[in-house]
């Protein structure tokens, strides 16, 4: 059989009527042209994986939860339980067309590694977080006093498992320290729309909710 | 399938080793034109494989699935056992409507070589001589089983199979098919199971070999002719066996500390406790239907089994760029064959770039877990290969 039959999209999973893809998986899915290798990385349930999968994209998944991970298997999705902190190590290089670590940076261990790592494994990467710098993060911690909440992120301090936090400003300045090149740099606003293209950092930083990057190595 | 030779003989239940060289299956005969070449370098013909059919092959033959047995298993996997009565070993898993469902695909079952159920093993007929092989049979390996098995297989006209299933044991004849004949298998679900043996797991086995070779009644593996068989070594064997295969959580549920029929000790040996009248229980039913011999080789093809050294000792070559969809399960409270041991694989796998699942299923049954209920495994399994069929051009359930 060719490598193109094993990359069919699923018959039977298509969304039920119900489900409504997020905002950030349509854009990260765009970002992905049809045929290419995919590894996600804190897939979680499995949604963005089956929209790749339906697109025609060979996808695969890393999970943590053994919840998520047997939730996808149920989906039919190639996931396998395993840690991006540790395990990413196992992975070879280039193995990968697009490795995607959608809302799963903040809650790893070290981030630096995982990124690195990512962009070994991958010829691309594909990275979306939450960024600290929203202007309802910076309104909670300068008025309230309090660590924010948001309707996104609503754990409370002490039970969340988002231990790395950062802005799109501090995320863009690590791609620079680590010689990554962004190619593309979206944010998107509370409900998941893009903010305008040609806005200033600051904007972005300010008014994303999320910061959607499409990395690549530079250039030595 | 006209070139299939069907041996078929009344069952006589009350003799052990009737089922060796007269089945109550179909056979396939391999003649001495068709010999099957051993890794230990003998050419071993003729000999025949045992083995049941469930459900209807299609008109492309796409839709097989072969089920590998563990151990102490048989090809008898959803229908009544020809010997003990009892319910076929996977008929949670195997039936209309199930993971592997009768009625949509096609399901082949052999016994392994060195088997005792009918496939050519330590307790058939040597046809050279007309005595009993028993240690004169050749030791055999898992990729032996295998190979006899792609000649049945061959043999049904099947050039791929949809599926190769098996735990245990059973799981490692699916690896070992996935990488011998990757193109042969277009999907593998391996459960509880390793591409090599612990060196624990062949302490353990050498614990119930050593155990059947020092019963007097074993007689240097002639025992068949002297009229004696190794009850209490092999039973001996196989109640060690069985405490791996539970957990101590599975064994403190179910019998925890209670006493057999009494209230009090009785200060002897008897079997005071629950859990000891449990294990003599497994250990004399098992000595009914197995035959030591068979014991003794079906535990060493385990004990030597271990892909990556075909392969430079590198896991990874071996299923390097292989187009076959993977599913691995391990079980939490299994420690015979541990979550670490799937996730070395799931490792292997990745690295070669093959599509894989792996899910660990949290029980505490123990290692006997994929032969049991456990809804998540069956879930799992049925959706693995659901997705599979989907992808092959197979009906599904539409779930």
């Amino acid at each position: 059989m060719s490598a193109e039959q094993q990359i069919l999209p699923l018959v039977t999973p298509a969304p039920r009527g119900t489900e409504i893809y997020r905002g950030d998986h349509l854009l990260v899915a765009g970002m992905i042209e049809r045929g290419s290798k995919v590894l996600d990385v804190g897939c979680g349930d499995g949604d963005l994986l089956q929209l790749l999968e339906s697109r025609g994209i060979d996808g695969r998944g890393i999970e943590l939860s053994r919840e998520g991970v047997n939730r996808c298997v149920g989906k039919g999705l190639a996931v396998v339980q395993g840690d991006a902190d540790t395990d990413l190590i196992n992975y070879p290089n280039d193995a990968f067309d697009y490795v995607i670590l959608s809302q799963t940076l903040q809650a790893t261990r070290q981030p630096r590694v995982v990124l690195e790592n990512l962009l070994r494994i991958g010829r691309r990467a594909i990275v979306s977080f939450p960024n600290f710098g929203f202007w309802k993060m910076r309104l909670q911690l300068l008025v309230g006093g309090h660590m924010p909440r948001t309707e996104n992120l609503p754990a409370t301090w002490y039970d969340t498992p988002n231990i790395h936090f950062c802005t799109i400003k501090d995320f863009v300045q690590l791609c620079d320290e680590i010689n990554v090149k962004m190619e593309r740099a979206v944010a998107l606003d509370l409900y998941g729309r893009p903010l305008r293209l040609n806005a200033p950092w600051w904007f972005l930083n300010m008014f994303g909710e999320q910061g959607v990057f499409l990395l690549s190595r530079a250039a030595r | 399938m006209v070139n299939i030779q069907s041996v078929k003989s009344p069952v006589r239940a009350d003799e052990r080793g009737q089922e060796a060289d007269h089945p109550t299956s179909q056979v396939a005969l391999f003649g001495a034109d068709q010999p099957l070449q051993l890794d230990c370098g003998i050419d071993l013909a003729p000999f025949q494989i045992a083995y049941q059919t469930y459900g209807t092959l299609n008109a492309d033959k796409s839709n097989a699935i072969l089920v590998c047995h563990a151990l102490t298993g048989d090809q008898h996997v959803a229908n009544p056992h020809p010997v003990t009565g009892k319910p076929g070993w996977w008929e949670t898993l195997v039936g209309p409507g199930k993971a592997l469902d009768t009625e949509r695909y096609f399901i082949i079952s052999s016994n392994v070589l060195g088997g005792c159920m009918g496939s050519t093993g330590p307790a058939s007929t040597n046809p050279a001589t007309g005595k009993l092989w028993g240690l004169d049979f050749p030791v055999i390996t898992i990729p032996d089983m295998v190979r006899a098995q792609a000649m049945l297989i061959d043999r049904l006209g099947i050039d791929q199979l949809f599926s190769v299933v098996g735990g245990s044991m059973g799981g490692m004849q699916t690896l070992q098919w996935t990488a011998a004949y990757p193109k042969r298998v277009f999907s593998a679900l391996a459960v509880a199971c390793s591409t090599r043996h612990s060196a624990q797991n062949i302490a353990f086995h050498e614990l119930g070999r050593q155990a059947v070779m020092a019963d007097p009644d074993w007689r240097g593996g002639r025992y068949f002719e002297e009229g004696t068989h190794p009850h209490r070594g092999l039973g001996v064997a196989r109640m060690a066996a069985h405490i791996t295969y539970l957990s101590d959580a599975a064994l403190h549920r179910k019998f925890g500390r209670r006493m057999q029929d009494r209230d009090l000790p009785t200060f002897s040996f008897d079997a005071d406790f629950q859990v000891e009248s449990y294990l003599r229980y497994q250990g004399s039913s098992f000595v009914e239907r197995f035959d030591a011999n068979s014991y003794l080789y079906l535990t060493r093809a385990m004990d030597y089994f271990d892909i990556a050294a075909d392969h430079n000792g590198v896991l990874a070559e071996a299923f390097r760029d292989t187009q076959t969809r993977f599913c691995l399960m391990s079980f939490t409270s299994d420690w015979l064959f541990p979550t670490s041991e799937s996730r070395a694989v799931v490792h292997a796998l990745n690295a070669g770039g093959v599509r894989v699942s792996f899910a660990e299923i949290e029980t505490d049954k123990g290692h006997d877990a994929f032969l049991l209920d456990v809804p998540e495994f069956l879930d799992i399994a049925s959706a693995f290969l659901d997705s599979a069929a989907s992808v092959r051009g197979l009906p599904t359930t539409g779930k």
